[in-house]
């Protein structure tokens, strides 16, 4: 039997533990940078290892006010994701009416049309309603393309949550506000708690869409693209990309944590 | 059926109460409110901007003072048809289409063990190791490659140690992909897409293959097909779909994507950095919206093409 479910072909297991070797071992690498002692080139092997970096990014206030400005501005999006994308999720996934599929489309126009459009579409509107580049133009941006990750795994728990769930709350004389309070909001709170997690990582992360909607803030984000284009302090950038690894995985498992066994889990498009 | 009126028979106390009951009488009352605040931010604030995005591209720019003119005119158009500037976008689609064929190489093999053999912790282990790198730090990854392919980095010091350091020279003395070293050529630009998109590329073919049922290919097996016949004429097709939803991925984002080429790769513009300078240093911003409207237009052609061919019909 060729096709017997238990073992693959060593070829095949082969080739799937080296395409995810592939997707891995540059993100070790990271780690391991983060101790050397080259200061001024990229040297493998590194030629020492040192625990000073750490010290040094925690002395540097920049860095905080980036992480922090960045924390904020991801904390206030995925709020605002958060309600944008459970109420679009409801109207869909209750009801028929004209022009459902259009919402669908709509709510994930920003994310699947690239980065660049999004980012100067937003900027040249801005421009002409002379709104100033600041904090919350930064967040409008990131909001807009938070609300589709919410959406997607609101509608998909909203679908197996059984209509007559609700018709027996309101039948027992609960109100549309205690039922929302009671039976809906229960059902719902891991699939928006994991929407939450995903469009805070999307955001914490975000820089395409930033370096057009920002005026003279400094996301995290942003603050490493400067680095990238014009390496200055090579350590101190090691450092803070572990870092923001860091700060982006736990929100991930996380995500994946409150939705695991169910059909659909979170994360599975971006 | 009874009318909803009827059904209602016991109007509720208090105000939240009879609000309820005008919303289960009028639904569309609901709905509204339900609707009204996610249409009102993207559908008129983010639509708004995508089409002041498009009538800017029909401005164009004096050339003398730089100011830009606005009235109705195709010149931006015209000026997007230069030679220099149709280099850009065909330079970027190849990228992209061959990003997109490396990409669903090197899925493959993967999606189908999820899809097929791994099962329980493993099954959750493949899944996370998916996840893990789509949605954690695009920036990071960039920067990853940068330590990669530095002339000092890890990629030729191995390459070096297995003696095969004269392949590379071989290779980047060829005359487009080449450069002057990995981090400044087209194959370290390769090389980057190619791990940035790689996850989005994974997960629709893992999902079309896990429809497929193990039954049709012991069918297959047991009607005389060697493994290689029941790949091509069972599987392959089936997973079709699956390679052609993340292809829409890996090549949307290739198109897009204006900051992995500016920092690993030759001084030559993709899409996405001909939008940037133009709207930036150039202060173009009407060649900039034009620019923009290129990776729509192409995203636009795919989907129908991709239509065509009945991708959509199996997802």
């Amino acid at each position: 039997m060729r096709f017997n479910r238990s073992d693959a072909p060593w070829r095949l297991k082969l080739a799937a533990i080296a395409g995810l070797l592939f997707l891995h071992l540059p993100l070790v690498l990271i780690f391991l940078y983060a101790f050397t002692t080259e200061e001024k080139s990229y040297q493998f092997p590194p030629p020492g290892y040192t625990l000073k970096w750490f010290a040094v990014v925690w002395e540097r206030q920049d860095i905080w006010d980036a992480f922090m400005l960045s924390f904020k501005i991801a904390c206030i999006a995925t709020g605002a994701a958060i309600v944008l994308g459970t109420l679009a999720a409801a109207a869909v996934a209750r009801t028929r009416f004209f022009g459902r599929e259009a919402v669908s489309l709509l709510i994930i126009l920003p994310i699947a049309l690239p980065g660049v459009v999004t980012g100067i579409a937003l900027r040249s509107a801005f421009d002409i309603a002379s709104i100033p580049f600041s904090f919350w133009t930064i967040v409008l941006g990131h909001a807009t393309f938070c609300v589709v990750v919410v959406y997607n795994n609101a509608v998909a728990r909203l679908r197996r949550t059984s209509p007559s769930l609700l018709e027996a709350s309101l039948d027992l004389g609960a109100n549309s506000f205690q039922t929302f309070r009671h039976v809906l909001l229960p059902n719902l709170a891991t699939a928006l708690l994991a929407g939450g997690m995903l469009a805070f990582a999307l955001s914490f992360d975000e820089v395409i869409v930033t370096t057009f909607t920002a005026g003279q803030q400094d996301t995290l984000p942003i603050w490493m693209l400067s680095e990238l284009v014009r390496p200055r302090q090579r350590p101190v950038t090691n450092v803070v990309a572990v870092f923001v690894v860091i700060v982006t995985f736990l929100p991930i498992l996380l995500a994946y944590y409150f939705t695991r066994g169910s059909e659909t889990i979170a994360g599975q498009g971006k | 059926m009874n009318a909803p009126d009827a059904v209602v028979s016991h109007s509720r106390g208090g105000a939240l109460g009879r609000l309820s009951d005008m919303f289960y009488r009028r639904p569309s009352i609901l709905l509204a409110l339900l609707l009204g605040p996610p249409l009102l931010w993207i559908g008129v604030v983010y639509v708004g901007s995508l089409l002041a995005l498009l009538v800017q591209s029909f401005y164009s720019i004096d050339e003398f003072s730089g100011r830009i003119v606005r009235e109705f005119t195709f010149k931006t158009y015209l000026e997007l048809l230069r030679p220099s500037n149709l280099d850009i976008v065909l330079r970027t689609v190849l990228m992209a289409a061959t990003v997109t064929v490396a990409s669903a190489t090197i899925a493959f093999p993967i999606a189908y063990y999820a899809a097929r053999y791994a099962r329980g912790w493993v099954k959750g282990l493949f899944f996370i190791a998916v996840m893990l790198p789509l949605w954690s730090s695009y920036l990071v990854r960039v920067y990853a490659w940068k330590l990669i392919l530095a002339n000092e980095g890890v990629l030729n010091w191995s390459l070096a140690k297995v003696g095969l350091s004269p392949m590379v020279e071989a290779l980047l003395s060829l005359p487009v992909i080449g450069g002057p070293s990995l981090s400044f050529s087209y194959m370290g630009t390769f090389l980057v897409f190619l791990y940035l998109w790689l996850p989005f590329m994974i997960l629709p073919i893992q999902a079309a293959l896990e429809r497929v049922p193990v039954s049709m290919l012991d069918a297959s097996g047991d009607l005389g097909a060697r493994p290689g016949q029941t790949f091509r004429k069972i599987i392959f097709p089936l997973a079709l779909p699956g390679i052609v939803a993340g292809s829409i991925f890996t090549f949307s984002l290739t198109l897009g994507d204006y900051i992995a080429p500016q920092i690993v790769g030759s001084s030559r513009l993709f899409i996405g950095q001909a939008v940037y300078v133009h709207q930036g240093t150039a202060g173009n911003l009407p060649m900039a919206a034009a620019f923009s409207m290129v990776p729509i237009v192409v995203m636009a052609i795919y989907l129908w093409i991709a239509k065509r061919m009945g991708a959509f019909n199996a997802l």
